[in-house]
């Protein structure tokens, strides 16, 4: 239909513009170490692309044209603010800069994965790690961000200025990591990435431009300009895995549905086409990390569901691996859930007891749902419904809460 | 840029350091003092039992027989260094011996 086909080449005009405003902020802010002064040279060009390209369409050379705006417009600040103390520098400074880029837009190396290295700096608060690659990368409002981590606007965007403050006061550097420190370094990047995913994931209006694409596609930067990272290529595997099913965990009236009784039909093959691409290259190519192993382990589920595959016993090794890997209580409940498949719901308890007492669990609506529902198939209906009902106590989704419900319900009754 | 690494010790853990930490940290400074940096080697600071904390408030100065703050580690020296960045100031406070007895703070000078 002509109305989608142009909502799809606007929003392949929104890409096209987050994309150049990304590589210039990093080409800027690599050079000075200035973020926010390489955004703010920036955001009225990018506003006026937003605005324009989708519109009349994507000029010839994006950055060429970003760069024009920003010279006309910063000089038009710079004027503003030529009374204001402070930062006259570095206005001057990123005035400088922007002359050169635009002398030869052409030339302007990617130092977009630098940005995200110095985004997500051991030096830099975790939680913003996400946050500012959002922002500096592909050029999302605070607005936008905030609402996806649950943050009110106004703190976000003092938090957001606060780290950009930080980079460029503590000198934390704009490149790669060397070899022996990239594969710990890279880890924090990827783990900002798969952040954002994670929180676009429960994102149910489809109609909103969500964290989702956003994060896959930065993900494909990271494999683009590093393509010998195995992990990289497992992240986004995953986050493919993870995409593929997306639209089957719901009905169409909005029911929460679990993996075993989703509808394959509506996973989307291409998406798992490119999940096991990226995990086949992977495994080819190194070591196996989390991601790796996290991305193998859905793997193994769809070979499961689409052709009723035996490989519960492969996803248990998986999880031992995993486990092993991580320690995290959360892996250890998911490879009890796996166990019950292969060594029974009695065996998958016993694999929990340990955990009970952990604290971090105590308020883990899965846990308890888990926990529930294995309870039930051991034929234990009061202590099953006792898990239960706790975890129908810690669920904030309704459709999550309605399927919790319905499994109390499915209970023998006590007598 | 031009950082301060500020060195903070667990006392209790010093105490308990082989003699050997003394060789390790001459060593140290020598390695700084030809790795090409501009180095400036700082000094050692009495104990924080020998510290004493000074206030003035209207016109009465208060003085704490004590360190600033009773914490666990405590102010113990400093040293300066010129490198490009923060991961190259995180190398050599890592490098640093007494980053094994407690902490080393780094901050960076405002620049002139």
């Amino acid at each position: 239909m002509p109305a989608e086909t142009g909502d799809e080449a606007g929003r392949a005009a929104e890409r096209v513009a987050r994309e150049s405003f990304g590589r210039l902020v990093a080409f800027l802010a690599a050079r000075t170490r200035d973020v926010a002064a390489a955004e703010d040279a920036l955001s009225g060009a990018f506003a006026a692309a937003l605005h324009q390209w989708p519109k009349s369409g994507v000029p010839e050379n994006p950055a060429a044209w970003l760069l024009t705006v920003a010279r006309r417009r910063g000089a038009d600040v710079a004027r503003r603010r030529a009374l204001e103390t402070g930062g006259a520098d570095r206005l001057a400074l990123m005035a400088e800069e922007l002359e050169e880029a635009a002398s030869s837009p052409e030339a302007i190396p990617d130092r977009r994965l630098a940005l995200m290295f110095a985004c997500a700096h051991p030096a830099i608060d975790r939680a913003m790690r996400a946050p500012l690659i959002l922002q500096a990368v592909l050029g999302l409002t605070a607005l936008d961000i905030a609402a996806a981590f649950l943050v009110p606007p106004k703190t976000m965007g003092q938090r957001l200025v606060r780290a950009k403050n930080r980079i460029r006061d503590t000198g934390i550097p704009f490149h790669v990591p060397d070899r022996e420190a990239l594969p710990e370094r890279l880890d924090a990047v990827l783990e900002a990435i798969y952040a954002a995913y994670a929180r676009g994931w429960h994102e149910l209006d489809d109609g909103a431009p969500g964290l989702v694409e956003e994060a896959i596609w930065l993900g494909q930067v990271v494999v683009g300009l590093l393509p010998d990272q195995p992990e990289a290529k497992g992240m986004l595997a995953l986050m493919f895995y993870a995409e593929a099913r997306r639209p089957a965990r719901r009905t169409d009236d909005g029911a929460f549905v679990p993996l075993e009784e989703q509808d394959v039909a509506r996973w989307d093959r291409d998406a798992l086409a490119a999940a096991e691409r990226l995990l086949s290259q992977a495994s080819a190519s190194g070591p196996s990390g989390r991601y790796q192993i996290e991305a193998a382990i859905q793997s193994a589920h769809v070979a499961r569901r689409f052709n009723g595959a035996v490989t519960w016993p492969a996803i248990v090794a998986l999880y031992d691996h995993l486990l092993a890997l991580t320690g995290s209580p959360v892996v250890a409940l998911n490879r009890a859930v796996a166990l019950a498949e292969t060594d029974g719901p009695g065996a998958a308890l016993a694999a929990l007891d340990p955990l009970a007492t952990d604290e971090r669990l105590a308020g883990y609506q899965p846990y308890w749902a888990a926990r529930g529902a294995l309870l039930a198939r051991a034929g234990q209906s009061v202590e099953a419904r006792e898990a239960l009902t706790r975890a129908l106590g810690l669920a904030d989704d309704p459709a999550v809460r309605a399927h919790l419900r319905a499994r109390i319900e499915a209970l023998p009754s006590a007598d | 840029m031009r950082y301060m690494m500020l060195i903070h010790h667990d006392e209790a853990a010093l105490a308990k350091a082989p003699p050997s930490l003394w060789g390790d940290y001459a060593a140290f400074n020598e390695a700084a003092a030809k790795a090409g940096i501009s180095y400036q080697p700082g000094d050692r600071l009495q104990p924080s039992a020998a510290a004493s904390t000074v206030r003035v408030a209207g016109d009465k100065t208060a003085v704490l027989d004590g360190p600033y703050a009773d914490t666990k580690e405590q102010l113990a020296g400093y040293f300066m260094i010129d490198v490009p960045d923060l991961d190259q100031a995180i190398a050599w406070a890592a490098r640093c011996p007494s980053a094994r007895y407690g902490s080393i703070e780094i901050r960076p000078f405002v620049a002139a």
